[in-house]
């Protein structure tokens, strides 16, 4: 050693400084009790009741997704159980003028944010009328490339706060996504123009199956955001009330001009990482799915409403009842719909169709006539 | 009428456009203060202020996912990857995600995006700047791809991609960028993008090309004449799409064509207009349509890179046995 470290020279202790400041935010212990008093948010037992509803109804969405694909009768589908309270928590602090830009296992932000169900059962069957978004709802496709989304929310984030709207872009991806070069160019570029960005990494602890303890020498994702000298969150994530309070403070600082955040959410995903053939039992134990499955969003989230004498079996029953309701309806508004036809995409290639595709056109019309 | 060079042709483009259209943004590494490397945005950002003109960090898919995001927000953006050969580092911005933006959305969204970006060899730049990449972006379907050989077809088409509803690559040849100036209107004009323009006309033979080959071929064409032939010089300007009609008209007038690129010839445009003239015009033709191009080789670095560009001399040949077929 050449010289006697000092505090400003000691690298390894300025790194440990860091990492200890980044502590995990809860409100709601696994049992539901509040255990951060002073981190409730003031939010109506409407609202509450509002929030268990959909992570309910999420919950049986995934459950009867996932039959529907063992069916033949959905198509690409990543399934979402255990991560409600990182998804729908987080995208209950937004607002409808806001943006929401996913990943692909972030359906559920999107329909809840206006995309109906019925297009998401025709995204998942590879229909393009899937992705087409009512006017009004700000969502983009799921996106496949990961870590693309980050890039394009620092894009739209820029556009928002240009037009002086009162609005984030919130985008997720996951630990794996973490590691893309667009993750940190996504949170430079926000934060470099102060731009209003909500950054949701969602680990669940597994890239496909890659540990997240592989993606990183971190001890946390949320601390990269000191990277881009923005303010980084570790929260836990299978406490709703705890991400919905990261993402209101988050969304927040973002709409008074003072720039994007990054919030971490520690969760897990119960099932594979898609339906097409993944097997976690290769890469997960039985011990570590159990131990996740006691911190279960719902559970604790029931436990502290029924508490409050906000929750029941009935109301329970009722939204179970809706949701399987309304996922008929939508499978059948799915099946109703005509399948595409690579005339159509021929039509919106471009503006205006260039000389080739309005000779192959004609090619693929006869073809789709017969 | 004023004398212009090629680059300020392009600042007269963008300052047209800026002035047009608020929703136009400019941006990109050095484009802001410093004007650009090339001075290609010079005193923009002091006319149209930080807002419109603006540096970015120096990450290329980060410009490339700001346009996009800044598209879905209704702007017109026009980033600058400040050499084309860091396109590698935009790729997925440009050819996953803006040219499929239509598309993926249901034809919701669009990507009215214009990426300004030099290349072209003969200016001895490091490795990765000069490439002739513009083949890997016209083989994406919903990009269009352009390439001005002229400082007056700069601005026209420059202005008509700005005003494009869809991504545009717009190319612009460092060799060109104040090799000559020529008389540019001082008002706002638009070449439509996807026509060909015949810089030379002719009728022994059918030179078609594009960039900084153009101004080669016209050369090979002025010593043909010394030789008796008379050869054409069709510019494709726009290279995806392709101006099928010019291109077939011409050859239908002279019945033997050479096509000239200054990229290697492997899987290139040439390659694509010859096989657009074997579809449409075989009958036409009294010799096989043959190609001059560079060597199948990655792009050298400057020592070599002279006698691996194509020129005047290969052209001549090349025409030479085709006419002489």
């Amino acid at each position: 050693m050449a010289s006697k470290k000092t505090a400003q020279f000691d690298a390894v202790k300025t790194l440990a400084n860091i990492e200890e400041q980044f502590e995990m935010f809860q409100i709601l212990d696994e049992e539901g009790n509040v255990v951060n008093e002073d981190a409730m948010p003031e939010i109506s037992d409407e609202d509450l009741q509002e929030l268990m509803h959909r992570m309910v109804y999420t919950r049986i969405l995934d459950q009867r997704s996932i039959s529907l694909n063992r069916q033949g009768r959905l198509g690409f589908y990543a399934p979402t159980a255990g991560q409600e309270a990182s998804q729908i928590a987080s995208h209950f602090a937004l607002e409808k003028e806001d943006w929401v830009v996913p990943g692909y296992r972030d359906v559920p932000q999107i329909i809840w944010h206006g995309l109906p169900l019925s297009q998401a059962f025709l995204f998942s069957r590879g229909h393009f009328l899937g992705n087409k978004s009512p006017e009004g709802v700000n969502v983009l496709p799921p996106q496949i490339i990961i870590g693309a989304q980050y890039v394009q929310t620092a894009g739209i984030a820029l556009g928002l706060k240009k037009r002086g709207k009162k609005a984030v872009a919130v985008t997720y991806t996951g630990d794996g996504g973490s590691s893309q070069g667009d993750f940190y160019e996504g949170i430079n570029f926000a934060g470099s123009y102060a731009a209003p960005a909500i950054f949701i990494v969602q680990n669940n602890q597994f890239a496909i199956s890659t540990p997240r303890d592989k993606q990183t020498a971190g001890k946390t994702i949320a601390q990269k955001a000191v990277s881009a000298g923005i303010p980084g969150i570790l929260v836990d994530g299978m406490d709703p009330l705890a991400v919905y309070v990261a993402t209101l403070d988050a969304r927040e600082r973002a709409v008074n001009g003072e720039g994007p955040t990054l919030i971490e959410t520690l969760c897990y995903r119960y099932g594979p990482h898609t339906m097409a053939g993944d097997d976690p039992t290769r890469y997960r134990t039985s011990e570590m799915d159990t131990e996740w499955e006691k911190k279960d969003p719902l559970v604790r989230f029931r436990n502290f409403l029924e508490a409050k004498g906000l929750w029941n079996e009935e109301k329970e029953n009722e939204v179970i009842e809706i949701a399987k309701e309304e996922i008929k309806e939508a499978i059948k508004v799915a099946d109703d719909t005509g399948k595409q036809k690579v005339t159509d995409l021929m039509e919106i290639m471009y503006d205006e169709m260039p000389y080739n595709l309005k000779e192959q056109y004609e090619i693929y019309k006869e073809k789709e006539s017969k | 009428m004023a004398q212009m060079t090629m680059i300020q042709a392009i600042t007269d483009a963008l300052r047209t456009e800026l002035k047009n259209d608020e929703n136009v943004l400019v941006f990109g590494e050095d484009v802001g203060l410093n004007g650009g490397v090339f001075r290609a945005t010079e005193g923009l950002q002091k006319e149209f202020g930080e807002d419109r003109v603006f540096d970015t960090p120096l990450a290329e898919s980060g410009i490339g996912g700001l346009a996009i995001g800044l598209a879905l927000e209704g702007y017109r953006p026009v980033p600058e990857i400040q050499f084309f050969g860091f396109v590698f580092e935009v790729m997925d911005s440009v050819s996953g995600q803006m040219a499929r933006m239509r598309y993926r959305s249901g034809g919701k969204y669009s990507s009215p995006i214009t990426i300004r970006s030099p290349f072209g060899g003969g200016v001895h730049t490091p490795e990765l700047h000069a490439d002739s990449l513009e083949g890997l972006m016209a083989q994406q379907p919903g990009l269009k791809v352009v390439i001005p050989s002229t400082p007056k077809d700069a601005k026209g088409l420059l202005i008509s991609s700005i005003r494009d509803n869809d991504p545009v690559i717009f190319l612009e040849h460092m060799k060109l960028y104040r090799s000559f100036r020529e008389d540019v209107p001082e008002e706002e004009y638009t070449i439509e993008i996807g026509k060909a323009d015949v810089k030379r006309e002719g009728t022994d033979l059918s030179i078609i090309t594009y960039g900084a080959m153009v101004h080669e071929s016209i050369k090979a064409a002025e010593a043909l004449e010394k030789d008796g032939y008379s050869v054409e010089v069709v510019d494709l300007r726009t290279i995806q799409p392709l101006d099928i009609e010019t291109i077939i008209a011409s050859v239908e007038k002279t019945n033997r064509a050479i096509v000239v690129q200054e990229a290697q010839k492997q899987a290139g445009i040439a390659a694509s207009v010859v096989a657009e003239i074997n579809d449409r015009a075989i009958l036409s033709l009294e010799a096989p349509v043959l190609r001059v191009t560079a060597a199948d080789t990655v792009f050298p670095f400057s020592q070599a890179e002279t006698v691996w560009l194509p020129n005047v001399k290969d052209i001549i040949e090349t025409a030479k046995k085709v006419l002489e077929f």
